[in-house]
């Protein structure tokens, strides 16, 4: 099948949003080469689980496509259009199966040398489509973005050289007083969801478990935690077992099933919030390592949250991992409790705060956006912002909650 | 900095800046000359071949970065690789991978000097000779002197390829001491003392091959090693990774059959699929210590010592922090600059100390570069040999 011979039959299959926005645009999709539209197709088949940031996204997408003159969209286009396809992927079911064709098309772009072909066009159509949000920069946001890390749970004595990758980029502090901790911090991101109540603009990501007991995190901010997903993780790790101790397996069909569980299926509650349900899917079974390892899950997280929720604020902890094991033993962690690797994991969460800041620096607003790290229990904090000077650092003892409360 | 400054400069201008710091950074460390300063037109001639020479080609996998070798923050993860080895090698900057950048295809490109098309996961062997072949078939060598010891079961037809004119009969052997390891403990209560050892696929975790190909089984390991299957379960108890257990067989192999072409994929640092940093860092470490360990052997080896070159090189690197298409060091998706532009380092009698050489290279130049080593034709590979190194 060919994107011209859709029609509004073609997206029978399809939610009901998603359906009714396919069916807006058809006119629009039959115009698009094959090279390009099953990846749009892969974003609008779960619309109707896309965060409002991504409706928005996608919206602008419609908008910019939809508004090029013939020769200007000829143009847009032109380098997806050139990309000489197999005839086996005009075959696939890319309409109602997108994703199966982005594996297809990878394996095909890499093995033909066209991957960095499609790269840059890519990358150039991603920066002409969003080009309305990155020069309105910080103007629709209601306030500047905040990314809290928190890492080094647990630690009690530590020789690793931290934030050595974001100390450049602002003050580091060594003298920081940190009574009240962690929930003062969680009080700023608090603060933050009161004052602008925007639908997932405030997060809090644990990779521990989240009492409820010692702290207060607001409904208003969305939670999720390593732990809270124990009984999915378990259920995914008991197949993801079953399939290791299979004779034959195919890593390719594997990944296409992980993709294709639903929430109900897995275990998360049907009467939750579906896209919030969806999202947590996703991190298990779209990501690497994010089922077995605590600190991959939060970094994990903290990027997908970054890129699709586009939040205002984001807190993320880290908390230890289990140690490195065979396969086997790592997905058997539910049956067990694992042996923690605190040290290395405080390794992994400096890295993992390194990537939340530089996601965060991706959004529209970066010139303006605040970032603090801080070593959980410890003195030491990194904070970023653009009434800091970067490169410096300050051995003046300073409240935690002072500290917050200049990039908050 | 913004990350819009650096998104900002094409992937040609990022690969210059790439090879442009490490040189500069290695200039600083180790005070190396410039290859434009010691290789003059003499170097190119055309040289008699001695009949004993000997190469080990080590492949520093799978993926590992500038950013956590040869870049300033990484320098305390290599300190085999700079202090000791550095100084006494050529050292090429900026060693490009043109193709599929997955651990087993890479490497077969390597193997052959032709960008391999075939799916990374699959159980196929490379469409191209491999060096092994042009070595045996040229040179008429023996069956036993050319070994692979490969990281994963998904190595296993690495050491011959499909290819009309060679193919079976005519490659390396290849032993995937993993494989090995497992078939010693099926019938052994203590499997679970060597778990961290069997762990196969790090970027498909649950991958599990299907084996076909000329890799030497248990019943085997005796007659070709000369050890017996109690001393290997033995020795493997006391090793901490994969890795180790590839050396220590070919160790094993220099011993007892001082092989002419020994080639080894250290894979550790794949562990970097599983986004844990710290593991990713400790499989750099690691394969740093066993590269040292191993140009150490060849010194001490009479059949090697004085008469062995050295390539060290990965297959590839690994996705940049800033292009948004990547996790970092996680993964190898993007083919950014990065994870494209690798480095060589040549260690042998024939091979000037302390040099960098800053001109580009491809990663399917080495075969040809063995080539001319060795005295072989490498004719269907579509690199050219490397001057400063052949």
């Amino acid at each position: 099948m060919l994107p011209h011979e859709l029609t509004p039959a073609s997206f029978a299959a399809y939610p009901p949003e998603a359906r009714q926005l396919a069916v807006k645009q058809i006119a629009l999709l039959q115009r698009l080469p094959l090279a390009f539209l099953p990846l749009l197709l892969r974003e609008l088949i779960v619309y109707d689980w896309k965060f409002p940031a991504e409706r928005v996204d996608l919206g602008r997408q419609f908008t910019y496509l939809g508004t090029l003159a013939p020769g200007p969209f000829q143009t847009a286009m032109s380098a997806f259009a050139q990309l000489k396809l197999a005839r086996e992927l005009e075959q696939t079911d890319w309409v109602n199966s997108p994703a199966i064709f982005s594996e297809k098309l990878s394996a095909h772009l890499w093995a033909t040398h066209q991957i960095d072909a499609f790269s840059a066009a890519a990358v150039d159509y991603v920066r002409k489509a969003s080009a309305p949000a990155g020069s309105g920069d910080d103007a629709a946001l209601p306030t500047h973005r905040l990314g809290i890390a928190i890492i080094g749970q647990g630690i009690a004595k530590n020789d690793y050289r931290l934030f050595r990758k974001l100390r450049p980029q602002g003050v580091y502090f060594t003298q920081v007083k940190y009574a009240g901790g962690v929930q003062v911090l969680l009080n700023a991101a608090a603060a933050r969801a009161k004052a602008h109540p925007v639908p997932y603009g405030h997060w809090y990501i644990d990779g521990g478990h989240i009492d409820d007991d010692s702290l207060a995190v607001p409904e208003t901010v969305t939670r999720i935690s390593y732990d809270a997903l124990s009984a999915l993780r378990a259920a995914l790790q008991s197949r993801m077992q079953k399939t290791y101790e299979a004779a034959v397996f195919d890593p390719e069909a594997f990944r296409t099933m992980l993709a294709q569980i639903k929430p109900e299926e897995a275990g998360l509650n049907a009467g939750g919030d579906s896209v919030l349900n969806r999202f947590q899917l996703s991190l298990l079974t779209e990501g690497s390592g994010t089922q077995v390892f605590a600190t991959t899950f939060v970094q994990w997280a903290a990027r997908e949250a970054l890129r699709r929720a586009q939040p205002l604020t984001l807190v993320t902890r880290f908390a230890p991992r289990q140690r490195e094991n065979q396969m086997n033993e790592l997905l058997a962690e539910h049956q067990r409790k694992p042996e923690l690797d605190p040290q290395g994991s405080l390794i992994d969460a400096d890295m993992g705060a390194y990537y939340a800041w530089v996601n965060q620096q991706r959004l529209p607003g970066d010139r303006k956006s605040a970032f603090l790290v801080w070593f959980e229990d410890h003195g030491e904090a990194v904070a970023i912002a653009p009434t800091l000077e970067r490169g410096k650092r300050s051995d003046a003892p300073i409240e935690l909650a002072d500290l917050i409360a200049r990039i908050a | 900095m913004r990350l819009a400054d650096l998104r900002a400069r094409s992937p040609q201008e990022i690969s210059q800046a790439i090879s442009l710091s490490r040189r500069n950074f290695l200039r600083t460390v180790t005070g190396a000359a410039s290859a434009a300063a010691l290789f003059g037109p003499a170097s190119l001639r055309a040289m008699a071949v001695p009949k004993n020479r000997k190469a080990v080609v080590v492949t520093f996998g799978g993926g590992a970065r500038d950013d956590e070798t040869f870049m300033p923050d990484g320098q305390e993860n290599i300190p085999h690789l700079l202090n000791e080895l550095m100084p006494q090698a050529t050292f090429l900057t900026n060693v490009v991978n043109q193709g599929i950048l997955g651990h087993y295809v890479a490497t077969a490109s390597i193997v052959t000097g032709v960008y391999e098309t075939f799916n990374n996961f699959a159980a196929v062997s490379p469409n191209n000779p491999t060096v092994f072949e042009y070595f045996r078939k040229d040179l008429k060598r023996p069956a036993t002197d050319a070994w692979v010891v490969a990281p994963s079961n998904g190595f296993a037809r690495i050491g011959e390829s499909a290819n009309r004119l060679y193919g079976p009969g005519l490659g390396a052997g290849v032993i995937l001491p993993k494989r090995l390891l497992a078939a010693a403990l099926s019938s052994a209560s203590d499997g679970a003392r060597y778990q961290h050892l069997l762990r196969d696929n790090y970027e498909t975790p649950l991958y599990a091959p299907s084996l076909a190909g000329r890799q030497i089984e248990l019943d085997q390991m005796a007659e070709v090693l000369k050890l017996s299957v109690d001393d290997f379960a033995a020795h493997a108890r006391n090793l901490v990774s994969p890795d180790e257990l590839s050396v220590y067989i070919v160790k094993q192999l220099m011993r007892q059959l001082s092989p002419s072409l020994l080639w080894v994929t250290l894979h550790d640092i794949d562990i970097a699929h599983s986004g844990a940093f710290s593991l990713y860092v400790d499989g750099i470490k690691r394969s740093d210590r066993l590269c040292a360990e191993l140009w150490q052997a060849i010194q001490k080896d009479p059949e090697y010592a004085g008469n062995t070159t050295m390539f060290i090189l990965p297959d590839f690197g690994r996705d940049s922090d800033i292009d948004s298409g990547g996790n970092g060091f996680q993964h190898h998706r993007t083919g950014d600059a990065l994870s494209r532009t690798t480095w060589m380092m040549v260690l042998g009698p024939d091979v000037k100390q302390n040099v960098v050489v800053d001109r580009r290279v491809e990663s399917t130049d080495l075969i040809p570069t063995l080539g001319a080593y060795f005295g072989f034709d490498a004719r269907l590979s579509t690199g050219k040999p490397i001057a400063e190194v052949a």
